[in-house]
């Protein structure tokens, strides 16, 4: 017998040990809103399945009787709408200013005080100014985002490119690269696939600044949705919303993922550990 | 004749430490040098001063009778034992880089025939280091020896008017190592290159280039061993050193110095 820390799980066995604690924990839940559906049929806490899939037809493929429009599609699109916005404006910031930051001795002097105080607020303290100042419209959450995630973004761009070896910015000015050159064809091509994992690491934040300020603001919306029906304490559509909200969150790393293998082929083997 | 480059009286010192003292070479155009020194000794540091990222405390140098400007700049090219190369470019890309920096200063990026001209240009250099069957990986899918002979080709292209190099071949194998002298030694034959190379490996000094130059200390203080700083303790043209000479000068360089307080180095 090898010991434990050498026993390597075949594919079929890693797999199924991935999948149990799923498997366990519909169990548990079916198990768990059986005993008090039978004690109370109105019980709203644990709703059954098939409640679940009633929510579900209703929320996601009928028309809603007042509006006409399908909520799980308007929630969805209005939701991802402020997470693109916001993420992607963030992501320019970081770039651009990152990049500056981390290439550019005065502009590191001048600037990384500030990004640095910046980054220390916490951005749900702003959101009483952000709806002061831009009223309870679309910016103030788009605004909410880009504070919560795009100092992140230029801290970890301008580490990366300060991680960039000595050697190439040394190499590109032999090869007669001036400031903006080497920007252009030396660090920014590096640092774009950085700007990638990033983002997938900032995405987690920028959905939680999304909701809250939903659930604040707002008339459509995942988090305004699941934040609306609590008050009628109906499990049977937030928990299926919560599971949307967390299949989009895979979705979005997943493609980015894609993206970056797509897009940076030089990326990877052996030039970062993996993920 | 002027020299190509020209040392007047160069120090070198960060703080009290005195790195490099009282340096005066003159290198013609053509000549390979080759530098060897115990390590620490002061000629990563001249290297460092003639590509531009550091300047002499004291002292000037001159390439063609003109103050070396300080920084990095193309009449220089170089060779560092890793990193030479860019990883986001093959291999034919890596080598235009150059040619397409100089020739569009805002975009950096060529098109039409200027692009397709430095494609070619970029394509004979990399036949002359061996890598035309190559052209389209990146780096990262080159061996030690192949990403050298990459970050030859790269500089080469530029036409410098030196060509540094960094102990390029500390990290290759034995063999390999063999083939790099062999190719480097064709390209200045061929290319009338001007080339100063550092290396741990003595061996490779004595039997590379045309010169050879080594650097230690000139005077030594006991009790504060940065007190002196380095200087050139002998200067040799290849071909005409002995099997004793060669054996005294292995054991200044490879062997450390008996000191009661053990520093850095120099």
């Amino acid at each position: 017998m090898k010991r434990l820390i050498n026993q390597q799980p075949s594919r079929f066995l890693g797999v199924t040990l991935g999948l149990l604690p799923f498997v366990l924990l519909v169990v548990v839940y079916a198990v768990a809103s059986g005993a008090r559906l039978a004690e109370n049929a109105d019980d709203k806490l644990l709703p059954s399945f098939a409640s679940f899939g009633e929510a579900i037809h209703r929320m996601a493929m009928e028309p809603n009787k007042r509006t006409g429009e399908i909520l799980l599609w308007t929630d969805t699109w209005a939701s991802l709408g402020r997470l693109a916005t916001g993420v992607g404006l963030s992501a320019l910031i970081g770039l651009v200013f990152g990049i500056a930051l981390g290439a550019l001795p005065l502009a590191r002097a001048g600037l990384a005080p500030l990004v640095a105080s910046l980054s220390l607020i916490p951005p749900m303290a702003l959101l009483p100014i952000l709806f002061i100042l831009f009223g309870l419209g679309e910016l103030s959450k788009v605004v909410l985002i880009v504070f919560g995630t795009a100092p992140f973004i230029v801290r970890d761009m301008q580490q990366r490119v300060q991680e960039l070896p000595r050697e190439l910015l040394v190499k590109a000015q032999t090869l007669a690269g001036n400031s903006w050159q080497i920007v252009l064809r030396v660090i920014l091509p590096q640092v774009l696939p950085r700007l990638v994992d990033a983002v997938r690491l900032s995405l987690g934040a920028a959905w939680l600044f999304l909701i809250a300020a939903e659930a604040i603001a707002s008339t459509e919306g995942l988090g305004y949705r699941i934040f609306l029906v609590r008050r009628y304490l109906a499990m049977d559509v937030i928990l299926p919303y919560v599971a949307w909200i967390t299949l989009l969150a895979y979705l979005t790393d997943y493609i980015l993922r894609l993206v970056s293998r797509l897009a940076f082929p030089w990326y990877g083997e052996g030039a970062k550990e993996g993920t | 004749m002027s020299a190509l480059i020209d040392f007047g009286n160069v120090w070198k010192e960060y703080g009290d430490q005195v790195v490099l003292e009282r340096l005066n070479l003159k290198v013609q155009a053509g000549e390979f040098c080759t530098i060897v020194g115990a390590s620490g000794c002061g000629k990563t540091t001249l290297l460092r001063m003639l590509l531009g990222v550091e300047e002499p405390t004291r002292g000037q140098i001159l390439l063609d009778g003109r103050r070396l400007s300080a920084e990095p700049g193309p009449d220089r090219g170089i060779v560092f034992q890793r990193y030479s190369v860019f990883p986001h470019l093959t291999v034919l890309r890596n080598v235009m880089l150059g040619l397409e920096l100089k020739g569009a200063r805002l975009t950096g990026h060529l098109f039409g025939a200027a692009r397709r001209r430095a494609r070619e240009q970029a394509h004979q250099m990399l036949a002359s280091v061996g890598l035309d069957q190559a052209l389209d990986k990146y780096p990262s899918e080159l061996s030690g020896g192949m990403q050298q002979r990459l970050a030859l080709a790269q500089s080469l292209v530029m036409h410098p008017r030196i060509l540094l190099l960094d102990e390029p071949f500390g990290a290759l194998d034995p063999g390999i190592r063999r083939d790099m002298h062999r190719l480097v030694l064709d390209l200045w034959t061929r290319n009338d290159l001007t080339v100063l190379m550092i290396t741990h490996d003595l061996k490779e000094g004595f039997y590379l280039g045309t010169r050879l130059l080594v650097f230690d200390k000139l005077r030594h203080d006991p009790q504060a061993p940065d007190r002196y700083g380095a200087g050139i303790t002998y200067d040799l043209p290849v071909g005409q050193a002995d099997r004793l000479l060669f054996e005294e000068i292995r054991r200044d360089v490879e062997q450390p110095e008996p000191e009661p307080v053990q520093a850095e180095c120099c």
